[in-house]
């Protein structure tokens, strides 16, 4: 045994203060670590803040975009595009993620609830941007044209494994002695799992939900491939190609002008808000719901 | 629940007719949803696969180490978007592992009890920015202040390496190696900081009974306990980091060529998807694209494989390991 080595620690004393010193100085590392992560996130939201706040108006908010290079305009056009990519994806991922989550902790055995696990965690590694090619060859090509509805599916191809996975996870936390109170009083298992199981994870499916739901509206990469070039004025078909927030940033903060940048500040601080406000409120859920659950 | 208990006839009389059709149904449905998430990971192999073929059959496997983005001659190769993803992915993971075990320290062993959740959740909310919000402070923000400051710095300090010599960019492999690791991080701390608390406060409480100080507990028993954590975890991050394709677009500069200085302008696979796909008039430019999309989707899934595989043979391994290690310290 030297010194040096890993489990000496009692042939150590001669060095107490060297090794304190040691201590001190990770324990300060770690601690700067942290508060750099922290002052990273204050920095970016700081900015996002400070320089868009000046070019928010309602005139912003309630006008469509000019085009292109003229940045008079406002995104409201850009707020309803991303409000219907968005919703038409949750409705397909929410619901499909749900029924995979239910599958493989209510009726799958393990032999096939693990490959299916395995799955939604491939999907979820699946870069974006790949997931845009794959919907532009599914949708895009034989349409010959982009839309909205391109757009959603590949943002439900997203949310899909985040829902799913989320879901799984609350409902494997749901008591099992709920479910076999209601089996015992000779209930069917739908039944039991619409009164009982859905019931008692109803916040932490939320949470999921409301989740998949952030990180899909600022989700950039697929809809530059399958909705990008789209029309003037305020938009709601979605077999039609739809402007949406994430791109109006995209394309304004690839501009050389400096007005084109503030509108891209402004629009972010939009964006921002709405992702940070749904993971609180994701988060308030999910405590409760543990709570509820006695996890 | 037993399948015993509920084939038993008195239990299973059907209140109604519904019961009859509920329950295959909904298992039929819930099957069929499963089913799809399989079809969809089949899907995208599939479709970016068929997007590719011309340029497979074009290039072949040569495309992969061609150092040419020619659309004018359609000349098309993969290796400066490789090597572009490779160099700005290892740095960033080269900061962001140190930076999320010193975090996940903090978190699990430093911090008093009340500034541990709201730091934390902080830590979280880092990951839930938007990239394209991070690329455009990147380009504002980051990008001059990388110019100005950090850059000049670097080559003053340590000009004599290949890597820092050139003139400072604001566009850079750098500024997207920065971008990349605020990214990483807060994936890989969220791993991490779990895996550390799974570590049993019996084996903690051993080693300071022993002597240690707070850093020898930590680097022989918080480290060694959670090693396969903080390996699958990083590899996770790596994940994240090659696959992200607009926030790096936005600050790497989109110059096509391998260059070792890591002021210089590159881009890496995803990015060059997201920024020329659009476009893309050559008739084997978009096959291209996608080509790089193919060889992106298999580095991905690779690396998405190894992580899953070490973490969870890193918890099986963990706790037929405990006992030793208590009878070696």
């Amino acid at each position: 045994m030297n010194a040096s080595g890993g489990h000496a620690l009692l042939l150590d004393r001669g060095n107490l203060k060297r090794r304190n010193r040691v201590n001190r100085l990770v324990e300060a590392s770690s601690t700067i670590a942290a508060l750099l992560a922290v002052a990273v996130l204050l920095i970016v939201v700081g900015s996002v803040l400070s320089k868009g706040i000046g070019a928010l108006s309602l005139h912003f908010l309630t006008t469509p975009m000019g085009l292109f290079g003229d940045t008079s305009g406002g995104i409201s056009n850009a707020i309803v595009g991303t409000a219907i990519i968005v919703g038409i994806a949750a409705l397909m991922a929410i619901p499909v993620g749900l029924l995979v989550a239910i599958f493989t902790t209510e009726f799958a055995p393990d032999r096939i609830a693990h490959p299916v696990r395995f799955v939604l965690d491939l999907l979820n590694g699946v870069p974006t941007i790949v997931t845009g090619i794959f919907v532009y060859g599914l949708i895009v090509v034989p349409q010959k044209h982009q839309s909205g509805f391109a757009g959603s599916v590949a943002l439900a191809i997203v949310m899909l494994p985040i829902v799913a996975r989320t879901a799984q996870e609350v409902l494997a936390l749901v008591p099992g002695t709920l479910k076999e109170a209601a089996y015992a009083l000779g209930i069917a298992r739908w039944r039991t799992l619409l009164r009982v199981t859905l019931p008692t994870a109803a916040g932490g499916l939320l949470t999921g939900a409301l989740l998949s739901v952030a990180r899909v509206a600022g989700e950039t990469a697929p809809l530059i491939l399958v909705c990008s070039i789209f029309g003037q004025g305020v938009l709601t078909e979605p077999s039609e190609a739809l402007a949406s927030i994430p791109v109006f940033i995209f394309q304004s903060s690839e501009s050389p002008s400096p007005e084109a940048h503030t509108q891209a500040w402004a629009a972010a601080l939009i964006l921002i808000a709405f992702v940070l406000v749904l993971n609180v409120v994701a988060r308030v859920f999910y405590a409760r719901s543990r709570k509820r659950m006695g996890a | 629940m037993e399948a015993g208990a509920l084939s038993n006839p008195v239990l299973r009389a059907p209140r109604n007719r519904l019961d009859r059709i509920g329950d295959p149904l909904l298992r039929g449905l819930s099957g069929l949803a499963a089913a799809l998430a399989v079809a969809v990971i089949a899907g995208i192999a599939y479709e970016v696969f068929h997007l590719a073929w011309p340029a497979i059959q074009h290039f072949g496997i040569g495309f992969i180490t061609t150092n040419d983005w020619n659309p004018v001659t359609e000349r098309y190769g993969a290796a400066p978007f490789i090597y572009g993803t490779v160099v700005t992915s290892g740095i960033a993971l080269l900061l962001a592992a140190p930076l999320s075990v010193a975090i996940s320290i903090y978190l699990t062993e430093l911090a008093p009890s009340r500034v541990r959740r709201p730091v934390a959740t902080l830590v979280d909310m880092l990951a839930a920015i938007p990239s394209v919000i991070l690329g455009l402070w990147g380009i504002l923000v980051l990008g001059p202040f990388m110019h100005d400051t950090i850059e000049p710095a670097l080559k003053s300090a340590l000009g004599f390496l290949p890597i820092f010599s050139g003139d400072p960019s604001a566009f850079s492999y750098l500024t997207a190696a920065l971008i990349l690791t605020i990214m990483a991080t807060p994936i890989i701390t969220s791993v991490t900081r779990e895996v550390f608390e799974t570590v049993p406060g019996e084996l903690k409480e051993g080693s300071y009974a022993l002597g240690a100080t707070r850093w020898e507990m930590v680097r022989q028993v918080v480290l060694p306990y959670s090693r396969a954590g903080i390996v699958g975890a990083t590899i996770l991050g790596l994940g994240r980091a090659i696959g992200e394709a607009i926030a790096v677009a936005q600050v790497i500069g989109g110059a096509t060529g391998i260059n070792v200085s890591l002021f210089h302008t590159g881009s890496t696979m995803a990015a060059q998807i997201a920024a020329q796909f659009q476009g893309a008039p050559g008739a084997l430019q978009k096959p291209s694209l996608a080509y790089l999309g193919l060889i992106l989707l298999v580095f991905a899934v690779i690396v998405n494989v190894i992580a899953r595989l070490i973490v969870q043979r890193g918890a099986l391994k963990d706790t037929v390991v405990t006992p030793t290690e208590v009878e070696a310290l």
